[in-house]
């Protein structure tokens, strides 16, 4: 999906995002207040500059415009993958990222993030997993990696992979399996502006996925592990 | 008497980090808590989930500590083995540890149990976030042989510091991954030089992405952790406006001064290192003082 197209359904009342070589930037309109949008499009590779451009524009969110709701839009086809950036060290670009966003909502800005096309593994994790809650349009690809590449790494035939995710959500790509586990909050359908709103109106900071996880059933162990951990207890039967 | 890091186990190497017989296990291979992924794809499933969480003392300081062990794929993150992580760093916070260790070892994510893996690294990441906004200093340790990759290369970097070894390896994609996505000529992971070079410790501390370089010796790492530690009495902890932006600027310069670099030896030229072909050579306390006038020092 154009990055353009889903602005204008995300947002009728307005939008000033520009397009930088694949980074998004910019403020829109949201229920009569100003949001600030730092993203990404055309499936880009998260590169070290690329990493840096959304952390200097949540930076500046937080230092300049105190308390604004932050939107993240995610389309990446995760890290990139050179020697460069390896030597330059994009572990800390990406790190860096996700330390502006937890900053960010520790200084009381809302952060919602929005899958509307593709989430893969490195390139997510450091912006919409960041967010308050992370949301994905019912088309989006959300992986680490497809099954054809999985089955070469854990030696499982492919067709075997491929009739266990119809029951496990727990390896394989899509966004339904990310909301049964908790770590997509909702897919949007319908009125996206509308679904955005209630997402800004209901943002808070506690990260509660691994409950999710386990209410919805796509993540039973995480958070009794959790809480076994923390009270010194057995893990719960379910 | 010495005793290798590299070749310890995670239990041998959190059982010498911490003062002895100090160390209490939380969900300990008694209980058999293993991945309930791994068996439907016939692998193999350890009764830790390949990671040691719990609770000792550090000169008598009460820390608590995790241990991920290589030997178990790799000391990959799954569900349990992330939540184990999670859990840990909560508690630390509800009692007030006076600090938590990681001793990282890991590939990152399992892929077996991939998307629960993704999202545990994430919980992960603002967990040690939240603990260090408690006041609680995190500090991450890494020198077992498969390195600390993938997602959790950037826990480490969400950390207050990081001590390697020089054969410790810090960086997100492996070399082999790299390789097959772009070739050979991109990064040859079988060049073992280059390979260290470019994710080596040494080449992290120069760069301002690890705050000390120790030698391959469980009671360097635990002499190191403690000098840290101490550090950070009295010293905030919490990420900060004015250090995250700090941040910004040392790696945007580090783009601008070595963005066009082709090799580290060039890098380490750079920076002022005369003979940069020696760096290899040269023992941890050798090579911190001939790194200390021309490193980057960085911290966030």
């Amino acid at each position: 999906m154009s990055w353009q197209l889903l602005a204008d359904d995300l947002f009728p009342q307005g939008h000033s995002i520009t397009e930088k070589a694949d980074f998004l930037s910019g403020t829109a309109q949201v229920d009569g207040e100003v949001v600030a949008i730092v993203g990404t499009t055309g499936h880009t590779p998260i590169g070290i500059e690329i990493a840096l451009s959304q952390a200097q524009a949540i930076l500046q969110t937080v230092r300049d415009h105190p308390g604004r709701a932050i939107v993240i839009l995610v389309d990446t086809q995760g890290q990139r993958l050179r020697h460069r950036d390896e030597m330059l060290g994009i572990n800390s670009y990406m790190a860096h990222l996700g330390k502006c966003i937890d900053l960010a909502r520790r200084e009381g800005h809302k952060i919602i993030g929005l899958v509307y096309d593709q989430a893969l593994s490195g390139g997510f994790i450091t912006s919409g997993l960041m967010a308050d809650a992370c949301y994905a349009l019912p088309n989006a690809t959300i992986r680490v990696m497809g099954l054809p590449a999985m089955a070469r790494i854990t030696k499982v035939p492919e067709e075997r992979l491929v009739e266990l995710a119809k029951s496990n959500p727990v390896f394989a790509p899509g966004p339904e399996n990310y909301h049964r586990m908790g770590g997509v909050a909702e897919i949007w359908s319908g009125d996206l502006a509308a679904r955005l709103a209630q997402a800004l109106a209901a943002a808070d900071g506690t990260d509660r996925r691994a409950a999710v996880g386990l209410q919805r059933g796509g993540r039973n162990w995480s958070q009794r592990v959790v809480d076994a951990v923390v009270s010194g207890s057995d893990v719960q039967p379910l | 008497m010495t005793s290798s890091y590299l070749e310890a186990n995670a239990r041998e190497r959190i059982a010498q980090m911490l003062d002895a017989g100090s160390f209490e296990e939380f969900l300990p291979p008694s209980k058999r808590i293993v991945s309930p992924h791994l068996g439907q794809l016939d692998a193999p499933v350890s009764f830790d989930d390949g990671v040691v969480v719990g609770r000792g003392a550090l000169n008598g300081a009460k820390v608590f500590a995790a241990a991920q062990e290589g030997g178990f794929m790799g000391g990959a993150v799954g569900e349990v083995h992330g939540a184990k992580l999670v859990g840990l760093l909560k508690r630390a916070v509800q009692e007030q540890a006076e600090g938590v260790i990681l001793l990282l070892e890991t590939g990152g994510v399992r892929l077996h149990e991939a998307n629960a893996g993704l999202i545990a690294v994430s919980e992960v990441m603002r967990a040690v976030l939240d603990t260090r906004a408690a006041g609680i200093p995190v500090i991450v340790l890494v020198g077992g042989s498969n390195g600390c990759f993938g997602g959790m290369g950037i826990v480490a970097r969400c950390a207050n510091a990081i001590i390697m070894s020089e054969e410790g390896r810090l960086a997100m994609s492996g070399p082999e991954v790299i390789e097959t996505a772009n070739g050979v000529e991109e990064f040859d992971s079988r060049d073992r030089a280059l390979v260290w070079r470019t994710t080596g410790g040494k080449h992290r501390y120069l760069l301002g992405d690890c705050h000390g370089i120790v030698a391959d010796d469980t009671a360097a790492f635990r002499e190191a952790v403690t000098q840290t530690l101490q550090g950070f009495k009295n010293n905030p902890t919490a990420l900060s406006l004015q250090a995250l932006e700090a941040e910004q600027a040392m790696l945007e310069q580090r783009i601008a001064r070595f963005g066009d670099v082709a090799d580290p030896l060039e890098i380490w030229q750079r920076l002022g290192i005369d003979k940069p072909q020696d760096i290899a050579m040269l023992e941890a306390a050798a090579f911190m003082s001939l790194a200390e006038p021309h490193r980057v020092k960085g911290q966030a």
